[in-house]
């Protein structure tokens, strides 16, 4: 069987690259797909820390993980459609009616 | 010999999901980025699989690869987006500092991963058969609907929520008295 570890450090650099993603790009669906693989990863680490421990808990908490992943994605593209509708455009830099 | 087997499946599935994920934020059209999301997702449907929870990479491929990453095609498709500039096109310190910081963060838990659990060596014995037990769709049904009941009732209510929300923020805005306002 194969250590701890790698499946962490796998999902360690799943992880990484999300943030990467997240701050380097300008389209916001390419962004929320980043936070989908961030989500994703951390899911990763609870199986793998699920599995290796014999402890359920883990396989339960990424059910409602995925769950609120749904609605998160439900409202988010939601949101990206009425932005869209309002600046014909997602990329976040356009995006400044929030800002002070 | 069936150790080497599982060593070897798991740097395959590791390999395709790290490469996904590096084409997932390189990409500048969405939709190959949409496409490469869907493989590193399968990808790690199979790294469960190996980890034994059988429920959740089912559950993984039906609501991930099966309605998340339909949304999001859907989204892309009705949204006719250009095409982003190319990153190295769009060159700026501001990214460079994003990616470095990225990095030191990745070295960060990194280390604290594989040295935090270098010597936590679970005894496979007996553990092996119970891991099996768990991963199984009766066993984690079962804990939902007892244990879990009410973790399960507000996360319906909160998927409800999450449609009316979502109907109510792409709902196009109508104004009966003066459609020509805008």
């Amino acid at each position: 069987m194969i250590d701890i570890q790698y499946f962490l450090i796998l999902s360690a650099v799943l992880f990484s690259i999300g943030v990467i993603g997240v701050l380097v790009r300008r389209n916001a669906i390419v962004i929320f797909m980043c936070i989908e693989l961030m989500l994703n990863s951390v899911n990763l680490s609870l199986i793998t820390f699920s599995s290796f421990f014999s402890n359920y808990y883990g396989q339960i908490f990424v059910f409602f993980i995925m769950t609120v992943a749904a609605a998160e994605a439900a409202v988010g593209l939601a949101i990206i459609i009425s932005i869209y509708r309002n600046k014909e455009s997602i990329n976040v830099d356009e995006i400044n009616i929030l800002k002070w | 010999m069936d150790l080497s087997l599982i060593s070897i499946l798991f740097v395959i599935l590791a390999v395709i999901s790290i490469f996904s994920a590096l084409m997932l934020i390189t990409r500048k059209n969405p939709v190959t980025s949409a496409l490469y999301l869907i493989l590193n997702f399968f990808t790690v449907s199979g790294i469960y699989l190996l980890l034994k929870a059988q429920f959740i990479a089912i559950i993984q491929v039906m609501v991930y690869m099966g309605a998340i990453m339909v949304l999001f095609l859907f989204v892309i498709m009705l949204l006719n987006l250009r095409d982003e500039k190319n990153l190295t096109e769009s060159f700026s310190f501001k990214k460079l500092t994003s990616v470095l910081l990225s990095i030191t963060f990745f070295v960060l838990i990194g280390t604290t991963f594989y040295f935090g659990f270098s010597n936590i060596n679970p005894s496979r014995q007996g553990v092996e058969e119970k891991t099996v037990e768990i991963g199984k769709a009766t066993f984690l049904g079962e804990k939902l609907f007892t244990e879990f009941a009410m973790p399960v009732l507000i996360a319906g209510i909160l998927l409800l929520v999450a449609i009316i929300g979502a109907v109510v923020l792409a709902k196009k805005k109508f104004d009966p008295v003066s459609p020509d306002k805008e």
